[in-house]
This record gives structure tokens, sequence and C-alpha cells, in this order.
């Protein structure tokens, strides 16, 4: 059997997830040997694979090129897991959400910044009216919440698609934990 | 209470089971160790039925009834957890997900919170509802507690609590559906109620994060339930 291609991406989130990835320590070799780890922020590949067995969504969808990303990567991809709560609920990045993009780039481009303030156009994405997550726009077939998800939850969960079978996280995670 | 009780006896999930007459399904349920889930009944305040996740099943009845303010009967036939009934509950507790804005990660009440552990229990991963991020107001205008509209669900164990036990009557809910909210005095500032005596019973018996104690971090909210059910049995000793 050949090895299963697996895929991380980072949207709005603040990179805890993938720590956590990380911090599976010494079952990071024991996963090295299930499957390769052909797309990540942790890797250095530049296009996201045609045929990805399962790709694992740190971060909400909060700007135009997120939705370009999580559109493209859904094409691509089997199965698809949003990790963390961030990619769940959009929990931190949605906190923009009732005050509105005006008051983002006010308070980041404009109130904080001395030299030439204004929003930039070139560069920076331009950001989606809210920060969502990311089963609102792309169908999602896993979730584990938790901010972030355990290693023990991540490991678990990847081996159990790894090997054909749907984990159950229910009791083992929830939303903030 | 009446000198002569009288004894009801049912089944709940199977269970004989038996109550006195005046006594609620979910009380019977909670004496004989049976979960319903609730988040707006609290033990030694009155019953209002406002959070719908204590609904169950009655045999030859269509209508779910909730249990908090159905008293036994006798005979009856109660199922507490079947499918139907608990997609029914993930779906209201979905709903209230996102009707406020509840970041749990960042929450004072992380971890001791009734409804994060509401929602893991019944097997929530995710909701499938559109989330709508409404702006909601943060009243820190009383020198020791703070009230969180974002985390509010309207359960209305703080009006209860302030009325019926510490007699202040602080609390109230203004505005109707999705507009309601809970109020001090007359949508004053709580900072400022002349009603309000600082005793903090709000505080204790809020399920949720939305009331907590100033100098509080994230998850460090733990609140104290025990004083309640001592105070009323104490003022049923005494009438
Ligand atoms: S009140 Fe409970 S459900 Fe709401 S954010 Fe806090 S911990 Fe989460
Ligand atoms: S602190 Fe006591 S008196 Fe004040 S609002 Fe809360 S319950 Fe009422
Ligand atoms: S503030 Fe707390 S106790 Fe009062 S209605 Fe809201 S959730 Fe319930
Ligand atoms: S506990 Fe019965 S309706 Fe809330």
């Amino acid at each position: 059997m050949s090895k299963k291609k697996i895929a991380t991406v980072w949207l709005d989130g603040c990179s805890g997830c993938h720590m956590s990835f990380l911090d599976m320590d010494e079952r990071l070799l024991a996963l090295a040997g299930a499957a390769d780890l052909v797309y990540s922020p942790l890797v250095d590949a530049k296009e996201f694979p045609p045929d990805v067995d399962v790709t694992l969504v740190e971060g909400a969808v909060s700007s135009e090129e997120d939705l370009r990303k999580i559109n493209m990567i859904r094409e691509r991809t089997k199965i698809l897991v949003s990790l963390g709560d961030c990619a769940v609920t959009a929990n931190v990045p949605g906190m923009r959400n009732p005050f509105g993009t005006k008051a983002v780039y006010d308070r980041a481009y404009r109130e904080n910044v001395t030299f030439d303030p204004g929003v930039p156009d070139q560069v920076v994405p331009a950001l989606l009216p809210t920060s969502r997550p990311v089963h609102e726009f792309v169908k999602v077939d896993i979730y584990i919440p938790g901010c972030p998800p355990s290693a023990d939850n991540i490991y678990y969960a990847v081996t159990e698609l790894l090997e054909g079978r749907t984990p159950d996280l229910t009791l083992k995670t929830r939303f903030g934990s | 209470m009446s000198p002569v009780a009288t004894v009801k006896t049912l089944k709940i999930d199977g269970r004989d089971v038996s109550g006195r007459q005046e006594e609620t399904i979910l009380d019977v349920a909670r004496q004989n160790g049976i979960f319903i889930p609730r988040l707006c009944e609290m033990d030694g305040l009155s019953d209002v039925g406002a959070c719908r996740l204590c609904l169950v099943e009655i045999k030859g009845q269509n209508k779910l009834l909730p249990a908090c303010v159905t008293v036994v009967e006798e005979g009856m036939e109660v199922t507490t957890g079947s499918e139907r009934l608990n997609n029914y509950r993930r779906m209201i507790l979905e709903l209230l997900f996102t009707e406020r804005n509840h970041v749990c990660s960042v929450c004072v009440s992380n971890g001791h919170c009734e409804m994060q552990m509401l929602a893991q229990r019944l097997g929530i991963t995710h909701v499938h509802f559109p989330y709508r991020y409404p702006k909601e107001e943060v009243d820190a205008s009383h020198e020791r507690f703070v009230i969180d509209h974002n985390r509010c669900i309207l359960c209305t164990r703080c009006l209860r609590v302030c009325d019926e036990i510490e007699g202040a009557h602080t609390w109230d809910i203004m505005g109707r559906g999705i507009d309601a909210k809970v109020i001090t005095d007359l949508n004053e500032s709580w900072g400022t109620s002349e009603t309000c005596t600082s005793c903090g019973k709000c505080v204790q018996v809020c399920p949720t994060g939305a009331l907590f104690e100033k100098g509080r971090s994230v998850a460090e909210m733990m609140k104290r339930r025990q004083f309640l059910p001592y105070l009323t049995m104490m003022r049923e000793e005494n009438e």
C-alpha cells in the first residue's frame, strides 16, 4: 500500500495548533512511517498537491486569501479536519466580528502607526466582513475542538483517520480546552 | 409543606422510583442519580422552565415536557435520554452558542462552566447554525462584580436568587426575544444600584461566565453554590 498523504494549513490562527501538532514529539516519527507530510508550514512545499488524504486546518476563515485557499484545499482533500477552536468556532479571530472591519483596520493601520498611516492595498489580503468557522464555507469531515487541542488528541485523530476509522473526540476534548 | 405527603410511584428510564406529589420529574430524577440536562433550574430557586434542556418524553403524550416544571404523577413512564431528545438538546445548546459570543478559550469560566460542560456531555463538537456575533455590552461598574452580556444565556437564575433569596430584586429582564437582556434596577449601571447589597449570590449561581468576580482571569472563576440549599433549608425550618 502506498503511503498516505497528510497536509496541514494555517489560516487565521495563532500557530498554537501547529505547536500542539509538533508536541507529538517522537510520535511524529511513527506518523512519518505511516504517511508523508506533503504540505504544511512545517515543510518546504510551495504548491498544495492535488490528492491529499487528510488535511488539518488551523484557524478561522478571515480574509479573501483564506477563502481562496480553503476552497482549493477542499477540492484537493479527501478528509478535511477542522483543527482547534479557531477553525471550529472562529474563537479569538472572531472576536473582531461585532465591531466591523473598519474598526480593525483603524486600530491596526492608523491609530497605532506613526509612519505613513493607512490601510495597505497590496500584499496584505483584504479582510472578509466577519471571521468565521471553516464549515460555514466548505464541508468539514472531522472536528477537533480545543484551544489548542492536545497532542494526544491530534495523534489519536490522525492515526484513526489513517487507519480508515472515524475518530470519536466528543468526550476527549471540548470548546476552550 | 403539608404534613401528610402523598407518594407517587412512576418509572424513569425503566426504573421504578417514587416522589412526593409536589415534586417535579427533575427533582425525583436527581434524587435517584438520573441525569437530566438543565441550565435554568437550580435546587433552592423557583422553577421557570426557561432553557428547555430538561425536556423529557412521557409515554402516551406526543408533547415533550420540561422535567423541571412537570410534577410527578402516579404511573408515569418517563424517558430522559432518547436520541430524539438529545438531538433537540444539542440544537437548543448550539443555538445558545450562536446567540451571543462564547469564546471559551478566553473565558473566566473556562473549565467550570455548566454550558460548556453540557455541550461536551451531549457530544457537541461544532455548531450547525451560523453564528450571529452580536455586539453586547460589559458592565464593570460594580466594585466587585462584572456582567458580560456576551456570555449570558438568559436563564434568569440571577433574577431569582436576588429576588427570592436575597430579597433585593436588583435584576430584571428587559426587551423580548432576541433583544432580551438582564438589567440591574431600571437599566442603570450596576455600580450605582441602590438595591444591590453586593452579596454576590447572583454571581455564584450564574451557570456561565456572564457574571464573575473582578480580578479573575481566564478559567479562574469557580462558582460556590453550597450556600443555596443551606439557606433554603434554614428558611423552611423557620416557617
Ligand atoms: S460562558 Fe461557558 S460556554 Fe460561554 S464562553 Fe464561557 S466557558 Fe464558554
Ligand atoms: S450581588 Fe446580591 S443584591 Fe446585588 S444583584 Fe447580586 S444577588 Fe442581587
Ligand atoms: S447573567 Fe448568568 S444567571 Fe443571569 S440570566 Fe445571564 S446567564 Fe443566567
Ligand atoms: S431546566 Fe427545565 S427548562 Fe431549564
